[in-house]
C-alpha cells in the first residue's frame, strides 16, 4: 500500500463513522455538524485521488454553504430537535437498517468481485487535471454548463418565492 | 495512487448510510441530509472512475452533480420551511394529503 492509500484509509474510516453518526444522531444539530466531517472527508478523498478542483469545490460549496443552509433551515423551523419526538417508530429503523446493510454488502461484494483488491493496479491521478477539466467543461460541455447555471438561477428564485411570507 | 475498489467501498458505505437515513428518519431536514450523503457517494464514484479511466469527464459530471445538489437543497429547505409554517411540523409522515 502506498502512503496515499494509508491516508485514504484513515480519511475513509473517519468519514464513514461521521456518516453513520449523521443518520444515527439524536440531535439534529449534531447531525449537521457530523455532516461537515463526512463531506470534508469526501473532499479530502477527491484531493487524494488527484481531483484538486472538484475537491476544493466540494469543501467550499458543501462545508461552506450547504451545511450552513441546513443549520439555517433547522433554526427557522424551530421544530422539535430530539430524536424521540419524531422518530419513535421502531419498524422504520429496523427496515431501514436491514435494507441499508443488504445494500452495502451487495455493493461491496460486487465491487470486490469485479475489481479484486490485490489484482487491481493503483490508478494514477489524471495529469494536469484542473486544466483538462476547464478545457473539457468549457469546450465539450458548454451547453450542459449553461443549462445547469440556468437551473441554479431558477431554483434560487423558486426558493425565494416559496419561502417568502404572504402579505395578504 | 489509490486503488479503485477502496474508494468504491467507501462510496458504498456512504450511500448505504444515506439510504438508512431516508428510510428511518422522519425529520424532513434529516432526510435532506441523508440525500446529500447519497449524492456525495455518487460523486465519489464519478471521480474515482475518472482517475481509473484517465478521463476527466467524470470530474465534469461531479461538478454538475454538486451544482444540482445545491439547487436541490435550496428548494428542499424552502419547502420544509413552508411546510413548518403551514402545518407546524416537519414530520414527513404527516404530509400525506395526496396519499389515498
Amino acid at each position: 500500500m502506498s502512503a496515499q492509500e494509508y491516508a485514504f484509509v484513515v480519511v475513509a474510516v473517519i468519514g464513514s463513522l461521521a456518516a453513520l453518526s449523521v443518520v444515527m444522531a439524536r440531535n439534529v444539530v449534531h447531525a449537521a455538524l457530523f455532516l461537515v466531517i463526512a463531506l470534508a472527508s469526501v473532499g479530502v478523498t477527491f484531493l487524494l485521488v488527484g481531483a484538486e478542483f472538484v475537491g476544493w469545490t466540494q469543501i467550499l460549496i458543501y462545508v461552506g454553504a450547504i451545511v450552513i443552509l441546513f443549520l439555517f433551515g433547522l433554526m427557522l423551523t424551530k421544530a422539535p430537535i430530539g430524536r424521540d419526538t419524531l422518530d419513535h417508530r421502531w419498524e422504520n429503523r429496523i427496515v431501514g437498517g436491514v435494507v441499508a446493510l443488504l445494500l452495502f454488502l451487495g455493493l461491496a461484494s460486487l465491487t470486490l468481485r469485479v475489481w479484486p483488491l490485490d489484482a487491481t493496479p493503483a490508478s494514477a491521478p489524471v495529469a494536469g487535471s484542473t486544466a483538462a477539466l476547464g478545457e473539457s467543461l468549457f469546450h465539450d460541455y458548454v451547453l450542459p454548463f449553461e443549462v445547469v447555471s440556468f437551473l441554479l438561477l431558477a431554483a434560487l428564485i423558486g426558493a425565494i418565492v416559496l419561502a417568502r411570507k404572504d402579505d395578504s | 495512487m489509490i486503488r479503485l475498489p477502496l474508494v468504491l467501498i467507501f462510496a458504498a458505505l456512504l450511500f448505504s448510510a444515506g439510504v438508512y437515513g431516508v428510510l428511518a428518519r422522519r425529520n424532513a431536514v434529516m432526510v435532506l441530509m441523508a440525500i446529500e450523503l447519497m449524492l456525495n457517494a455518487v460523486n465519489l464514484n464519478l471521480v474515482a472512475f475518472a482517475a481509473a479511466l484517465q478521463d476527466v469527464t467524470g470530474q465534469v459530471f461531479a461538478l454538475f452533480v454538486i451544482a444540482v445538489a445545491a439547487a436541490e437543497v435550496g428548494i428542499g429547505l424552502a419547502i420544509v420551511i413552508l411546510l413548518f409554517r403551514n402545518r407546524a411540523s416537519i414530520n414527513v409522515d404527516e404530509v400525506d394529503l395526496l396519499k389515498w
